[in-house]
């Protein structure tokens, strides 16, 4: 188990290095930084000075080397648009995007799992089949669309729900203990969760977000249990006279959350990762909201930043899934014997 | 009782109709401010948050002409024409309580001309400050600058004493590796003070009760909250929902929808940028054409053909929504030097056009490549499709490549396209600041901008002898003289003048800004 784990962090570790390399190497087509941050009086002299202060003026491999020395050490720059450590600005914004997967993470697991129970049980009923077009839509149906056609009716048509941003926050943490002479300071928060204003404007970003990933776990859930359904062991105990409530959520559903789980843990990552298109609809100041600003800058940092976050949450849930498979999969281990029922 | 339930209801009103009267405005734009500190960056939306706390000695009203802020008046010295003495406003306070004086000037405009600073290109001409006493300073340039003024509208005044106690005399310098703290903090001597920002998310500003000209502008908002929302579509519903009441940059396919809406007003002027095409006329041959061995970029009927076969009326008809002003000539209306003359618009006329083709040479035609940016100008990709069909008209096939302005701009100042889209303001009102970037001789000061390779040494020395021309009608003379051999040249291919749109509440009183920069200070509120 420990060799297997050790091998597989090691790997992660590879993988993130060639992740920043290929970053890298494509940044110099994402245009020129220092076109951006200086104004158009700008002379020549002022560009070769800028680009030499940043390092530019360099080989992309040496600059790759600079960002990942850096970055072990969990400095990330200053970001070239805002002028401010881009840990800073990660830190910041970081809260607004991990609340909003949060929230949409849970709708869609919560929506997913019981519509999924409920087309699978009435197969063949009238609101099933409703509930199974609609998911249709949730599925092939491009986010920025949803989130504007959401926005303008609940925001615009009816007006009752905000269009943008987080409504009013608060921030939390941030307190300093004192533990044997050293400081301890909680990292601050800033959440939407402790307003009216900041629960409401949740909702239609994170409804947004997760209406792809609830209709997939609802497909999920209705095939998976639609198979369970037909074992014997679930028409044994419908022939033992259990309540069709204990037979379908006690002994159904308990068998198709194995897959159901392997899958939403994986969608947490995407959640997180592909917010920014939802952050941009909703002007969700977010991780996201941030890298879309950061390209169209050309914000070396940032992006650099933004990219490795996301590959090393990715690297993360991909270990602790492959660790899980190790855990679960009894063909992984020689110990013990299979069980079964 | 059904009076006093009339009345209790007509108070109710009264007392609501006061209530939303409380004068918040919530302003948002497609960018925030990059930074609170005044130096650090040229840019628009950061100098407009920076007019509403900071002040620059003068500024442009909203009509573009100068009005005295931190200075009362100025003009050149009578014993050096090197020399513009500007008397200073007395009783002026920082937000801090701490006095403005000559002292804070002298500062200020020697940060703005440090190496780091951002705005030092517009005040190189600027040799030193001198502060001869309390309430006077005398800015002595290089040579007779008769312009002087003009670059100093968005130069802001800053605290010495503040700067110098806060660390942060100098402007955030990236090598240094940290922030300065004027990037995040800030204490100006503007009517609005800032309350809290967070950079991209919101920030607040209130009235700054102690301001001088509290009594001279209407000063109606009291508070100003600022949401950058990036995505047009949202910005408008924000708008049309009521969650804010002014925005700026409204897209030309939502302005009806807004004017249309009970309460909502747009409100419309043209903008200080001028929209057009650059070409190529210098090089020998070009590379992304099919002509071997000669440029018929190079030929000025070739450049004539193409001005008069572009159909400025159906883009603004069709690409611009009728929101556009079509042009002739590369400067915008409120600059010195413009006249009606030189902006008529070129008629279309494809048969000329293709006679103008046949006689250069080129009755077949030829291919180019067009390079246009499609991030930067109202609908600057919809404008270049439309000039590849025009073209095509007399035979030029134009093969588009529009791309993010990040990468678009680099090729016009490293030279690598034959063809372009280019939209130039022009913050100094005066026509020697186009001819410096766009038709000067590409060189080490000037023509930075100039992507046409053009270069006449003639109009090279007419071009400097600006700068220090203190004769104005013989200056008006010189600049008149270049524009008409811009003009014969076709240096340039005129597009439109761009028009800006803002959505407000009806109840907000305010006349559109050329420089789309908003000042609060002018805003009424009934």
């Amino acid at each position: 188990m420990l060799a297997y784990t050790i091998k597989r962090i090691l790997q992660s570790i590879v993988v993130l290095l060639v992740v920043g390399l290929v970053a890298f190497s494509m940044f110099q087509y994402v245009g020129d930084p220092v076109d951006n941050m200086l104004g158009q009086e700008r002379t020549q002299a002022d560009i070769e000075r800028v680009r030499a202060q940043l390092g530019l003026d360099q080989p992309f491999p040496v600059q790759y080397w600079k960002f990942i020395s850096n970055a072990a050490q969990g400095d990330f720059g200053i970001s070239y648009r805002q002028k401010r450590p881009v840990m800073d600005i990660l830190r910041s914004s970081a809260p607004a995007t991990l609340e909003l997967a949060f929230v949409s993470g849970l709708f869609a697991l919560i929506i997913g799992i019981t519509l999924g129970v409920i087309t699978a049980i009435r197969q063949n009923g009238f609101g099933s089949g409703i509930i199974m077009t609609l998911s249709l839509i949730g599925v092939s149906l491009p986010t920025f669309l949803i989130g504007i056609l959401l926005a303008h009716l609940f925001a615009v048509e009816l007006g009752i729900l905000p269009s943008k941003g987080r409504g009013e926050t608060v921030i939390i943490g941030g307190w300093v203990w004192s533990v044997f002479g050293t400081q301890i300071q909680f990292p601050s928060w800033r959440t939407g969760f402790l307003t009216e204003s900041g629960l409401r404007a949740l909702i239609l970003p994170s409804i947004t977000l997760g209406l792809y990933q609830m209709t997939l776990i609802m497909r999920l859930v209705r095939s998976e249990m639609l198979e369970v359904l037909r074992q014997d062991y679930i028409r044994f105990a419908r022939a033992r006279g259990l309540r069709e409530r204990a037979v379908n959520f006690r002994h159904a559903l308990k068998n198709t959350m194995v897959p159901v789980i392997t899958i939403a843990g994986l969608q947490l990552g995407s959640i997180i990762a592909f917010a920014i298109i939802t952050e941009t609809v909703f002007a969700w100041p977010g991780i996201g909201n941030q890298f879309i600003l950061a390209i169209r800058a050309v914000d070396i940092p940032m992006m650099a930043a933004y990219l490795m976050l996301v590959s090393v949450m990715f690297v993360i849930i991909n270990l602790i899934v492959d660790l899980l498979y190790f855990a679960i999969d009894p063909r992984l281990r020689v110990d013990r014997t299979a069980g079964g029922h | 009782m059904k009076k006093t339930t009339a009345f209790l209801a007509a108070s109710l009103l009264m007392t609501t109709a006061l209530a939303t009267s409380a004068e918040t405005i919530r302003w948002a734009r497609a960018g925030d401010s990059l930074t609170l500190d005044p130096h650090a960056q040229n840019e628009g939306p950061t100098h407009t948050v920076a007019h509403q706390i900071y002040e620059p000695l003068l500024i442009r009203d909203t009509t573009g002409a100068f009005e005295a802020a931190l200075a009362t008046d100025w003009a050149p010295s009578a014993d050096d024409p090197n020399v513009w003495i500007f008397n200073l406003r007395e009783g002026v306070t920082f937000h801090d309580g701490a006095e403005f004086d000559s002292e804070d000037v002298v500062f200020s405009i020697n940060r703005a001309k440090s190496e780091e600073s951002d705005m030092k290109e517009l005040i190189n001409s600027i040799v030193e400050v001198r502060a001869p006493s309390k309430y006077v300073v005398e800015i002595v340039t290089d040579g007779p600058n008769p312009i002087m003024p003009n670059n100093l509208t968005n130069l802001f005044m800053m605290d010495k004493t503040w700067a110098e106690a806060n660390d942060t005399v100098g402007v955030q310098d990236f090598e240094g590796g940290g922030t300065s703290f004027a990037t995040t903090n800030a204490n100006g001597t503007g009517p609005f003070r800032v309350v809290s920002r967070e950079p991209d998310v919101e920030t607040v500003l209130a009235q700054n009760e102690n301001y001088w000209g509290m009594d001279q502008f209407p000063m109606d908002v009291t508070e100003i909250i600022y949401t950058p929302i990036q995505n047009p579509a949202t910005r408008v519903a924000a708008l049309l929902s009521g969650e804010v009441d002014f925005i700026q940059d409204v897209p030309v396919q939502d302005l009806n929808r807004v004017a249309e809406t009970d309460g909502l007003d747009i409100r419309t002027a043209p903008q200080n940028r001028v929209i057009f095409f650059g070409m190529n006329t210098g090089a020998d041959d070009l590379e992304r054409d099919n002509v071997d061995g000669k440029n018929p970029l190079a030929d000025q009927r070739v450049r004539q053909a193409m001005k008069i076969a572009i159909n400025r009326d159906a883009i603004k008809q069709v690409i611009m929504r009728g929101q556009s002003q079509p042009a002739g000539v590369i400067m915008p209306p409120f600059v010195n030097g413009w006249t009606a003359e030189l902006d008529a618009v070129p008629a279309t006329d494809v048969a000329a056009a293709k006679a103008l083709m046949t006689e250069a040479g080129y009755e077949d035609g030829f291919s180019i490549q067009l390079d246009c940016p499609n991030d930067r100008y109202i609908n600057d990709e919809g404008i270049c499709q439309a000039t590849v069909g025009m073209l095509a008209q007399i035979g030029i096939t134009v093969n588009l490549d529009a791309k993010p302005k990040a990468q678009h701009f680099p090729l016009i100042t490293n030279g690598q396209t034959d063809f372009y889209m280019l939209g130039w303001g022009v913050p100094t009102y005066d026509s020697e600041y186009i001819f410096n970037f766009l038709v000067h001789t590409r060189g080490e000061d000037r023509g930075s901008w100039n992507g046409t390779g053009y270069s006449n040494a003639d109009i090279d020395a007419k071009i400097q002898s600006l700068a220090s021309e203190t004769d104005l009608d013989a200056r008006d003379a010189t600049i008149a003289e270049i524009w008409e051999t811009v003009q014969a040249e076709t240096l340039y291919l005129p597009v439109h003048h761009q028009v800006l749109n803002w959505g407000v509440k009806s109840n907000v009183g305010i006349d559109v800004d050329p420089e789309d920069q908003p000042k609060f200070k002018y805003f009424t509120v009934n």
